[in-house]
């Protein structure tokens, strides 16, 4: 049991949601001044604040620390420190209100209209669109008036004109989890529909609230201001950020003060919250947590303790030796792949076979410094091109030989090639980087490619775009692709997973022919031992990042010398074996615990 | 009542085709073109063809995730309709799915033990402390720790989230067993795990299984008769060894002639 080991694996060490947003200075520093603020906010009935409301005429518009007024007064003679902190009471109250009620309002629209879909999310979000129609402060403006000035209904006009964002935010979300399994599997499970938008969807929905929330309450704020500004939100005496800003502006230059100092507090206010909704949002959205949207080092960081020789004597096309490559997790760099040593000499087929996990794709990756560092660090070993260590050379180099010498073919080319250009022009631009032709010029090579790995009508199918191609034409355009610079080497990542049997079986003949016409050595990385007995001339078995065994394809798999190899092979159902695979292989797991 | 668990007869499912606004008629795709099959009780039929040959379609339309557009189907001796006009309940008390994607349809924000809580509580309707042993029983059966219970989805392995989703599967108590390329996205050895697993099952709760898979060699050791599928017809179908010894049909041929095997000198 290898795979199965009866206890599930151990959680993996994971910095809590905390610790990573005070890892964040701006979100930490985001969160005390927003914390000190709503602290102040909420204690300003016990604070010893003269009353905002007392007007002193004598006393009016005097300038900072003087005696008894902190901030001085306004143009009335009341205490403009008193009336910043309950005018910030008052703003943050609307803000936060409003932002529940657009989330609340505009979640629900959303949700519903994603996960009904038809006529209900034409209707819902034709609504939607009709909110977003209109100007959006004009159409707070235009509530306000109808509804008649106040601080009341200027927050409902905010969350009105708000829903819109979240509605439309959260449907996208929604519709994408649809079409999810689980959803399906929730509705075999007897669900109701009602039961499963709120308690399978939703859960799922609800970090996008969370994000969407924490990034919009500072927006709200600063609308509320600018309404109460018209004077349209808080009505005199009541003091709101807007308005000490708004009753002030006539003041602007004989006591400047008193509108700066609302003013810098707006600013304060508003932007520690977006750096604290930044920071939330980089927390709760995993795929920014895990560093993938960040943008990675054109090259593996490479950190080796001891450099390999610059040049080996008369090596074949590629050597790797005892290449080494680790993830940077903060601490300390777990290694993915050790110690892997291999040739492949011109025109030799090599078979890098394990499952998933086993370290295949990162050795590919780090061949060519094009694991994503971070958090990929290679950590030792050498990589030989022609006898030429090209992990040491400097960054354009390396990059040079990239497709150059050495070129990629991935699983799936849809997702490796660009949607929005037509497939001859990608050839054209893979040819353009390394060589300085003519678009023309270019463009008639591309086309050549396109029939040498054999697309009938190459011409116009040249014009045609990736998802107008079936999967196995596209995948010959990836080839096409990693040809168009004559490269010398070619690591082909599984290449024909994602292919039905028939087209796979094409593929493979392709690859098998371009290696015999053009010498070229091929490294094939699959999980298919089928794939591997085909084409391959050698093969290494990887297993947990190590190469187990390595030899010839035919003796490895008549003969295996390692445990892990022979039980792989052994786990491999034969054409023609029917029903005595199962029996066959049910020794294997026996046993063993299970 | 006949023996059969599942009868489809002249199943038929026709996507788009309905008129735009502007009255221009859309596209057609016809999902499956009369497909006749019969499961019977205790049997494994497999199903196999490559990807657009509609097999997911027969299977998503046998559950009631989408309806048919003509034809009759019978499942455990009721017919469709009748099923679909009593609801998803109904459906899941006779027939359950097992999907592809084992991790993809397990909620990643619910525990393993919410997860099966569901089926037993609104399928067969027992009571707290029955739910509690059942749980208990079906990690046991598909041989997983009882810890399984407490921990999430993202916890688990390929392989082990499979054995989950098919407990799911079987909370139900639903006779028969739709597995759509249940071990497709599985590494080899595991394969063989969940092979075995689905054979045990079947062999002591007395399931009926229809198999899809694109994987001839996988489907053969696990069948008792193989359907082969192509662009939404069924072109062959016979007891697997027969299939695949004697194929008749050219698509057949073609498919077995594509297979990757390991004996490539012929002599392993």
């Amino acid at each position: 049991m290898t795979d199965m080991a009866l206890s599930a694996p151990a959680p993996r060490k994971r910095r809590s949601n905390w610790q990573l947003l005070m890892a964040n200075r701006l979100a930490a520093a985001g969160l005390f001044i927003f914390g000190f603020i709503v602290v102040l906010a909420v204690l300003a009935p016990a604070l010893p604040l003269p009353n905002p409301d007392i007007t002193d005429q004598p006393n009016r518009l005097l300038p900072p620390f003087a005696d008894g007024h902190l901030l001085g007064t306004d143009h009335l003679g009341r205490d403009i420190l008193s009336r910043l902190i309950w005018g910030t009471q008052v703003s943050l109250i609307v803000g936060v209100s409003a932002t529940a009620l657009a989330a609340i309002f505009g979640s629900l629209i959303g949700l519903v209209a994603g996960y009904a879909r038809g006529a209900t999310d034409s209707v819902l979000m034709r609504f939607v669109d009709m909110l977003m129609a209109f100007p959006y402060i004009l159409l707070a403006i235009a509530i306000v008036a109808a509804l008649g000035p106040g601080l009341l209904n200027a927050l409902y006009a905010i969350a009105i004109v708000n829903i819109p964002f979240f509605a439309r935010n959260i449907r996208g979300v929604t519709v994408s989890i649809r079409n999810r399994e689980f959803v399906d599997a929730a509705r075999l499970s007897g669900k109701s529909h009602p039961a499963i938008l709120f308690t399978e969807v939703l859960p799922n929905v609800l970090p996008v609230i969370v994000i969407t929330m924490s990034t919009t309450v500072g927006w709200m704020i600063l609308e509320t201001a600018g309404l109460s500004f018209l004077g349209l939100g808080a009505q005199p005496p009541t003091s709101d950020l807007g308005s000490m800003l708004g009753q002030a502006r006539a003041q602007l230059f004989t006591a400047p003060h008193a509108s700066i100092i609302p003013g810098i507090m707006i600013f304060v206010l508003v932007m520690s919250i977006n750096l604290l909704g930044d920071g939330i949002r980089d927390v709760l959205d995993p795929r920014l947590r895990s560093g993938a949207l960040d943008r990675p080092m054109p090259v593996t960081k490479i950190d080796r303790k001891t450099k390999p020789a610059n040049e080996i004597e008369d090596a074949p096309a590629l050597v790797v030796e005892n290449l080494s490559t680790g993830f940077d997790d903060g601490r300390s760099i777990a290694p993915a792949v050790r110690d892997i040593s291999f040739r492949l000499r011109k025109g030799e087929c090599l078979g890098l076979i394990g499952e998933s996990g086993s370290g295949k794709s990162v050795t590919a990756l780090s061949l060519m410094g094009l694991v994503a560092s971070p958090p990929g660090v290679i950590t030792a070993g050498g990589v030989y091109i022609e006898g030429r260590e090209v992990l040491g050379l400097p960054e354009h180099a390396l990059i040079a030989l990239r497709g150059a010498r050495v070129a990629y073919v991935f699983q799936d080319p849809l997702t490796t090639l660009h949607p929005l250009f037509r497939v001859g022009e990608q050839i054209a631009e893979a040819i353009l980087v390394h060589e300085s032709v003519g678009r023309t010029h270019a463009n008639r090579r591309a086309v050549e490619l396109m029939e040498t790995v054999g697309i009938r009508d190459a011409g116009s199918r040249a014009n045609a775009y990736p998802h107008e191609l079936s999967g196995g034409q596209r995948q010959r355009i990836g080839i096409a692709m990693a040809l168009a610079n004559d490269p010398d080497i070619i690591i082909a990542d599984e290449p024909t997973t994602a292919l039905d049997v028939t087209v796979q079986a094409k593929i493979l003949e392709l690859l098998h022919d371009l290696r015999r016409q053009r010498g070229l050595a091929l490294l094939l990385i699959t999980h298919d031992f089928g794939v591997v007995a085909q084409v391959c001339d050698r093969v290494a078995v990887m297993k947990d990042g190590e190469i187990v065994e390595q030899g010839e394809t035919s003796k490895v798999l008549r003969n295996p010398q390692h445990d892990y190899t022979k039980r792989l092979i052994a786990c491999v159902p034969e054409l023609g074996e029917g029903q005595a695979f199962l029996d066959r292989v049910r020794p294997l797991f026996e046993g063993a615990g299970a | 009542m006949t023996d059969n668990a599942v009868e489809i007869r002249d199943l038929v499912k026709t996507y788009g085709g309905g008129r735009s606004l502007f009255g221009r008629k859309a596209g057609e795709i016809h999902a499956a073109k009369g497909i006749s099959l019969d499961v019977k009780r205790g049997e494994t039929l497999g199903i196999v063809g490559e990807s657009g040959s509609g097999k997911s379609t027969l299977a998503r339309i046998l559950v009631g995730l989408e309806a048919p557009t003509s034809g009759t189907m019978q499942i455990d001796g009721k017919p469709w309709e009748e099923l679909a006009a009593a609801g998803s309940r109904a459906f899941g008390r006779t027939i359950q799915y097992v999907f592809q994607d084992p991790v993809a349809s397990l909620n990643p924000r619910k525990t393993i033990g919410d997860i099966l809580d569901v089926p037993l509580r609104l399928l067969c309707g027992y009571d707290a402390g029955k739910r509690a042993s059942r749980k208990k029983e079906l990690v046991d059966a598909v041989q997983m720790p009882l810890d399984t219970l407490e921990r999430f989805p993202h916890e688990f392995s390929g392989g082990q989230a499979q054995r989950i989703a098919i407990a799911r599967a079987l909370a139900a108590e639903a006779r028969i067993l739709v597995l759509d390329e249940p071990v497709s996205a599985l590494d080899v050895s595991v394969q063989a795990q969940v092979l075995l697993l689905l054979q045990s099952l079947r062999d002591e709760l007395d399931l009926s299984y229809l198999f899809i898979s694109h994987d001839l060699a996988v489907v053969e050791s696990i069948s008792d008769r193989v359907a082969v599928m192509y662009l939404g017809e069924v072109v062959e179908l016979n007891h697997a060894a027969k299939l695949f010894a004697a194929p008749q049909h050219d698509y057949t041929r073609a498919l077995i002639a594509s297979a990757p095997r390991l004996d490539t000198s012929g002599m392993a």
